[in-house]
């Protein structure tokens, strides 16, 4: 009974202390120092909210860089994040993967596509595709946005992120960043 | 496979190895009781819940606490859950939790596996996710630190009736060591972009004039500690494979380098503790060797190209990673991918940063492995420890029949009763898992109704959900879903018996240990801190691993590898 008595009391303090002031000391410090991080990066553009800089969105028309394919919700959908947890003998994944190299193809007669484009994230919300996928829209969005290809390329060039610290991780493109800069572009339309 | 994911694998490894020595020897000091940078707040701690701190235990009085302190704190996040919509901090309105999942979910994070069964973004409160699940990501990884040094006392000590005061050792593993290093990364971690706020989810209206709901949360406070306390249950549903959990590179290698941390320096505190640091650095070696050798398959699996697919570029150049990206994010890519995957499931953490369901069927079944070996590659924090040292009870075992002399551990006869709480702790962990998950294979509308893959790799992702449950891991393949009556319930007690009922013995053993004498080497005696132990040590594991789940996973991953290279699938 003691021993109980001890469990009771024991939970209930330490939850005050870890359970709410730790968490709370954390938001203060965060929203004090560091405010556009801990809010999530988000951009606004004439006072209202595009979205945040590190949670990516559909892009479906043909004048946009195209993100990966989402398994979040319908796709993008940041309150439900996904992979499509597909495994590799899967027909589904097999057949969804051939359905967009077709669309991608069309574009790009027989060129292979990069296999970042045509593959789901882990979180169904990845802000980036790899630089290869990125160069290969480059013909499509060349056309749509009626600019010299050279020009696109080398906007993509000029937003390829390399390594954090030259080491970790991978290089990588982020698309809406990739698109802002598309619609700021002289000339575009 | 490339010389710049070696090189962030290398870099990775040394990092670990240098930070590891000072916070095991740290360690030592604060349960030998010789930190005291937080006194007033630990008597405080001690005098509002009426604990004498000099008070010893022995085993009985220990694991009685553990339990009923489990209990109760289970209870509240129950309660925390069924009622979140009375509660604060619930800017969404989300109801409360319904009765089922709200103690799946309990026992799960009661029980340090942090197996989530639902989708965070739309069921849980900030307030429960704060209050409920965080608190458990301290105190069960508390817990887990409390109950190896226990074991540690018990052999270290001489003819002790008492292995420690199990309130003054999950209070000094928080206070000390938990709370300092989370509060330092946590920060670091919002200056890479991992959100903290309370405020309601962001609607956004994209460029293409779509509305984006963003969900937000104080979600780097959570990271810290649930990397830190290998607990793993993600803010969202994507765990660290979503953007706001984990936003560059750097914070997937300050989660990963966390995940290892405690696990890696308790070596250093076992050798310290026993006084015999050579005998900590050979158990470190036996989990290093797995360690590189799981990384080493995983890496070379998903940097493969899956040969079922036709008209993509898998190869791996300066421009991308190539490989099997389903399931992955572009900023972490191949190798990144393959080492979160290797040692969130090396220890019991359980955070993923990539679909383990979409993995190659190899690659898949590293993690799979590493969770069946009893997670004792630097393991769990604490339960890696004790976990690993029941495999050094049986090598010491066998290495005494070999010579027909009673076997000794560093000092402590090893007799039959020490063999038998050892081997009850092995079984006790397949007969939970090939059980369960029979049961669910048996039934059409109970267990293969919810999986999302057909064929072999609808058997590992069963295998996959049990095992994760009973080692308290809680990653899983995600297709499975697991938000049934059946899997709640039967998932919730592989949960709470892979914790409990392999901790009793645990604190048995600790027990016995502690009141033997202590009897001097003698040229019979088989050291156990030399590479030959090492060696014996690793064989002893992946004999028992491969004796035990051979038959299950050459059913699941390894045929459905053989049925992918001939084009064969499943629809």
């Amino acid at each position: 009974m003691r021993t109980l008595n001890t469990a009771i009391r024991y939970t209930i303090f330490t939850t005050i202390l870890l359970g709410v002031g730790y968490p709370l000391l954390i938001t203060v410090i965060a929203q004090l120092t560091m405010r556009s991080k801990a809010n999530g990066q988000l951009i606004v553009r004439d006072g209202q909210v595009i979205g945040s800089e590190i949670i990516g969105q559909s892009f479906t028309s043909a004048r946009y860089f195209h993100s990966r394919p989402s398994a979040a919700g319908n796709g993008y959908d940041a309150t439900s994040s996904s992979g499509s947890n597909y495994g590799p003998t899967n027909q589904k994944l097999i057949d969804r993967i051939s359905g967009d190299v077709a669309a991608y193809q069309k574009a790009n007669p027989g060129k292979p596509v990069p296999i970042n484009l045509v593959t789901a994230s882990g979180s169904g919300l990845d802000p980036d595709i790899s630089p290869a996928a990125a160069y290969y829209q480059v013909p499509q969005i060349a056309a749509a946005r009626h600019l010299p290809e050279a020009q696109v390329r080398d906007l993509v060039q000029s937003h390829i992120e390399g390594r954090q610290f030259g080491i970790l991780g991978e290089p990588r493109v982020n698309v809406l960043e990739l698109n802002l800069a598309l619609d700021a572009e002289k000339g575009s339309n | 496979m490339t010389l710049n994911g070696w090189l962030q694998f290398l870099i990775y490894f040394v990092v670990l190895l240098l930070a590891m020595r000072p916070l095991g020897i740290y360690m030592a000091r604060v349960f030998a009781g010789e930190i005291h940078f937080l006194r007033p707040v630990e008597n405080l701690v001690y005098r509002v819940s009426g604990i004498d701190s000099s008070e010893e235990m022995n085993w009985r009085d220990y694991a009685g606490a553990m339990l009923l302190f489990s209990f109760v704190s289970m209870l509240l996040t129950y309660f925390i859950e069924r009622l979140q919509h009375f509660l604060p901090w619930n800017p969404q309105h989300l109801p409360g939790v319904e009765a089922v999942l709200a103690w799946n979910t309990a026992a799960s994070f009661t029980s340090n596996t942090n197996w989530q069964s639902y989708v965070p973004e739309t069921t849980m409160s900030y307030f429960t996710q704060m209050v409920g699940l965080a608190y458990h990501n301290f105190f069960s990884a508390a817990v887990g630190i409390a109950v190896a040094i226990a074991l540690v006392r018990g052999i270290a000590r001489r003819e002790s009736k008492t292995i420690g005061n199990f309130w003054v050792d999950t209070t000094r593993a928080c206070l000390y060591v938990l709370l300092p290093i989370c509060i330092a990364s946590a920060l670091v971690l919002v200056s890479q972009g991992v959100v903290q706020n309370l405020h309601g989810y962001t609607v956004a209206h994209t460029l293409e004039h779509q509305t984006q709901t963003i969900a937000q949360g104080p979600v780097a406070s959570q990271e810290a500690i649930k990397m830190l306390g290998t607990n793993g249950g993600g803010f969202f549903n994507a765990n660290s494979a979503h953007p706001f959990e984990n936003p560059t590179a750097f914070s997937n290698f300050l989660e990963m380098f966390l995940i290892f941390l405690i696990g890696a320096a308790l070596t250093v505190t076992l050798g310290r503790m026993t006084g015999s640091p050579g005998h900590g650095w050979a158990v470190f070696a036996c989990m290093a060797l797995l360690f590189i050798a799981g990384f080493t398959v995983a890496y070379w699996a998903e940097a493969h190209p899956n040969p079922a697919l036709h008209g993509v570029d898998q190869h791996v150049s300066a421009l991308q990673s190539g490989g099997n990206m389903e399931g992955k994010e572009t900023r972490f890519g191949i190798s990144q991918s393959a080492l979160f995957a290797t040692i969130t499931t090396d220890a019991s953490c359980g955070a993923v940063n990539a679909a383990h369901d979409s993995f190659m069927p190899l690659g898949g079944m590293i993690p799979l492995i590493n969770i069946m070996l009893g997670e004792i590659v630097i393991g769990g924090v604490g339960s890696g420890l004790y976990g690993m040292l029941i495999f050094v009870i049986l090598s010491v075992f066998i290495a005494g029949l070999m010579v027909g002399r009673t076997p000794e551990y560093l000092g402590k006869k090893i007799e039959a009763y020490d063999v038998k709480m050892s081997m009850l702790y092995v079984l006790i962990f397949p007969l939970v898992i090939l059980t369960f998950a029979a049961i669910s294979l048996l039934s059409p509308s109970m267990g293969l109704s919810s999986l999302a893959n057909q064929g072999p790799h609808g058997l590992s992702e069963i295998l996959y959900a049990f095992t994760s449950a009973a080692g308290n891991n809680g990653s899983a393949f995600a297709g499975l879903n697991a938000n049934t009556h059946w899997y709640n319930i039967s998932l919730g007690f592989t949960m709470l018996a892979g914790r409990f009922l392999m901790m009793i013995p645990m604190l048995a053993l600790a027990g016995n240990l502690a009141m033997k004498k202590s009897v001097p080497p003698s040229p019979g005696t088989f050291p156990v801190n030399t590479a030959l132990f090492t060696v014996l040590l690793t064989g002893v594991i992946l004999i028992v691993g491969a004796l035990t789940f051979f038959p299950a996973l050459s059913l699941g991953p390894i045929l459905e590898h053989l049925l992918l290279q001939h084009g064969i699938l499943f629809s």
